[in-house]
């Protein structure tokens, strides 16, 4: 076993078979589902549209913005290259203010833990935080296997929860639905909907309001995710807007946070950065409605028990990738998702795990790993185009394309030692062989000039075989010129020493 | 100056007019165009599919080429932000990679001295009149790469601005991708497509009888579907628009 900053190799991946970090079937196949459906496509694409140009006013609104994600960068990194000296900080203060931490090496582990504290305190119901991580390690499905009911109280994580639905966006889960859709979800999960029901917002937002407080005044159990953990004091933070969050984290006996480890600042002065970033890189505000922190129990106020359950499920495999591990600096805005030309056309659920969109294609086979070409997360790292705007967003600076491009290369490099060369190697070491020279690339450039034969009739080719017909069935090609620039430059100038630099 | 010119492999094997204006308006200028017979591709396509392995020895192929042509050139420049931000951006790293350092090193030094055709003009030769006319109603797609990438930011527009003639139309949701991507768009050629429908339908609301961009790679994709849609835009590249005059 070798070592890597201390981490063993080979790395421990998310366990298949729980939780929601891969689909079924490979990105290019559920999107052309997801692609399919107009309805989707519209909600998608007006709701992406309206909240990035909340964001790009409100953050051009912050004159040392670029400063800031420089500072977010740093503090993430830094927390990255000393994340067991922090966590077990972290341990000591929560601890040391009456919670109880339990380390959950994966999914698995981390379900059973919370079932089985749920268990002790006789709670046949918990209301629920919205939480990426929970829905990450697929906790609502182990919660009502043990038959413990998980009430959702995100408006949005409720629509979907009621919808026996996925998640389809970090920050909007349910930004695939639209209000007549949900008024009908409404109508047809909720017992307490009234009769009367209408589509408008504010109505909708009544009814479940009505329907959750008194979820609220009855649950003994709270579970909440954290988006951020201050080291230095123990204390949690939830920022979030519909004070939904507030109830779950203050009116239960028993609190129970389940956090990812990289989830961690080292001091609370750090949030002072991330509280500035997060809210306009999220929602497109410039502070978000409510933001919560408590510090393990206040004796007599809240909940007087507490329990913290750090996670890894991965992350430490995507943190000995040195490289990848800057996915991990991800504070689960969306910003990504929202300027996303792929995501705005396929929405989230395409991507067949919870964290979809460009975080998702780097993050999701990082925790997963990616076991060659019949894994679905496999063609995350390809539902790209490489067109940057996700980095250009980002408040805490991943260089998401970059990323892409080195697991496009750990995918290439798994299939290369595990299969016989597939036909794409093949023709990608021919052409790489034929561009080392430019003798043997004029001798190609010559014979493509057959596919001159291909257009004769119309001046352009219009069906190729496949796999060519993956561009000609929605594209038509121009046909190959008479004469290469090379051609046209050695008849023309070929005096003028031109062959300087052959090889 | 004394100018290499780096064709691209798709610019040399499918688009030779695209570089033949090039070398047009640099010489119209007052500059010599060399090309380095040696160059083949820059290796972007082995990069971005996560064939570093075929890519390395396309890079330090590209290296040596241009570093001899750097010998009596000044500077090297592509009609292509894509295939200069591999330049720029992928070359060190692919270099480094692979167990590289030094050839890292001389790729930084390449890349330090090959530009963008807007930024040549622009930044380098400090011209935004290249003396061109077209009488044409225009509108700009930026591309992804050279926008991004490159940040060449309004440096196209502001050589189109000057062209006599030329009618320019913004292009709405103009820095949204047409969604080419290199093999994108044939490992996922639906989404590919989509996005290359709303990138058609806005360039056809600006009415503009041509669709200009800095890389040929993009408008290949875009001129693709607006071909078979039978839309009658064209696609042309900004080095075939700063070519013409009023004497052709």
């Amino acid at each position: 076993m070798t070592t890597f900053l201390g981490l063993p190799k080979p790395v421990t991946y998310a366990p298949e078979g729980v939780g929601n970090l891969r689909g079924d079937e490979s990105f290019p196949h559920a999107a052309r589902s997801a692609l399919k459906s107009a309805q989707l496509r519209r909600n998608v694409g007006i709701a992406t549209a309206t909240i990035r140009e909340k964001r790009a006013t409100v953050v051009a609104e912050v004159d040392d913005w670029e400063q800031l994600r420089d500072a977010g960068a740093a503090i993430k990194a830094d927390v990255m290259a000393r994340l067991p000296e922090l966590l077990e900080q972290l341990e000591a203060a929560v601890t040391a203010r009456g919670g109880v931490v339990h380390w959950a090496r994966d999914a698995s582990e981390a379900n059973r833990i919370i079932v089985d504290l749920v268990r002790e305190t006789g709670a046949r119901e918990v209301v629920k935080v919205k939480s990426m991580v929970t829905q990450e390690i697929g906790l609502n499905e182990a919660l009502e296997s043990a038959g413990i009911a998980p009430i959702e109280t995100d408006l949005a994580e409720l629509i979907v929860q009621l919808g026996h639905d996925k998640p389809s966006h970090i920050l909007v889960p349910a930004i695939h639905r639209n209000r007549s859709e949900i008024r009908e979800i409404f109508m047809r999960e909720m017992p307490d909907a009234p009769a009367d029901l209408t589509d408008d917002p504010r109505r909708l937002a009544m009814a479940a309001r009505a329907h959750l407080r008194k979820k609220f005044l009855s649950a003994k159990v709270g579970i909440s995710g954290a988006n951020f953990a201050i080291a230095e004091t123990g204390t949690l933070a939830v920022v979030e807007s519909e004070g939904n969050g507030r109830m779950c984290l203050t009116l239960p006996d028993t609190l129970i946070t389940v956090m990812g480890i990289e989830k961690l600042l080292p001091a609370w002065r750090d949030l002072e950065v991330f509280l500035q970033l997060l809210p306009r890189s999220s929602t497109g505000e410039r502070m978000n409605p409510y933001t919560s922190m408590w510090t393990a129990v206040t004796p007599g106020d809240g909940p007087q028990a507490f329990h913290l359950v750090l996670l890894d499920n991965g992350r430490t495999a995507a943190l000995s990738d040195e490289v990848g591990r800057a996915a991990l600096h991800c504070i689960r805005c969306s910003a990504c998702l929202n300027v996303c030309p792929i995501y705005e056309r396929t929405g989230g659920n395409a991507y067949g795990s919870v964290y979809p969109g460009p975080i998702g294609a780097i993050l999701s086979p990082q925790l997963t790993g990616m076991n060659g070409h019949s894994d679905p997360n496999s063609s995350l790292p390809f539902a790209s185009t490489l067109c940057g705007a996700c980095y250009s967003v980002c408040p805490v600076k991943i260089d998401i394309p970059s990323i892409l491009v080195h697991l496009r290369a750990r995918a290439v490099d798994h299939t290369r030692a595990q299969s016989a060369p597939n036909a794409e190697l093949i023709s990608m070491k021919a052409v790489a062989w034929a561009m080392r020279s430019s003798r043997r690339f004029g001798r190609a450039e010559r014979l493509m000039r057959l596919g001159r034969l291909l257009g004769f009739r119309r001046g352009r080719i219009t069906g190729l075989p496949w796999p060519g017909s993956a561009w000609t069935t929605s594209r038509d090609l121009p046909i190959p010129p008479k004469e290469t620039f090379r051609e046209w430059w050695l008849r023309e100038r070929g005096a003028l020493g031109s062959t300087e630099g052959d090889t | 100056m004394r100018i290499a010119l780096l064709a691209t492999c798709l610019g040399d094997a499918m688009f030779p007019d695209v570089s033949r204006a090039t070398v047009v308006v640099l010489e119209r200028l007052g500059h010599t165009v060399v090309f380095p017979a040696g160059q083949t591709c820059c290796g972007q396509m082995h990069v971005n599919s996560g064939y570093l392995d075929e890519a390395a020895p396309l890079v330090r192929h590209h290296v040596e080429t241009f570093e001899d042509a750097l010998q009596t050139c000044d500077a090297v420049v592509a009609p292509s932000g894509s295939c200069v931000g591999s330049v720029r951006h992928q070359h060190a790293m692919i270099a480094r990679a692979k167990g590289s350092p030094e050839l890292a090193e001389r790729a930084e030094r390449v890349a330090a001295r090959t530009y963008e055709l807007s930024e040549l003009l622009v930044d380098v030769l400090g011209v935004t009149d290249v003396g061109a006319y077209y009488p044409h109603r225009v509108t700009y797609h930026p591309t992804c790469h050279s926008l991004r990438m490159l940040h060449i930011g309004d440096k196209p527009v502001r050589l189109l601005r000057a062209v006599r003639g030329l009618d320019l139309i913004e292009l709405p949701a103009a820095d949204s991708c047409c969604g080419f991507g290199g093999t994108f768009s044939v490992k996922n050629p639906d989404v590919s497509t989509a996005m290359l429908a709303d990138k058609m339908s806005n360039v056809v609301s600006t009415r503009a009888e041509v669709c200009t961009a800095g890389d040929s790679s993009c408008l290949m994709h875009i001129g693709g579907g607006l071909s078979r849609l039978r839309t009658g835009v064209r696609t042309v590249h900004l080095a075939e628009i700063l070519a013409k005059t009023e004497d052709e």
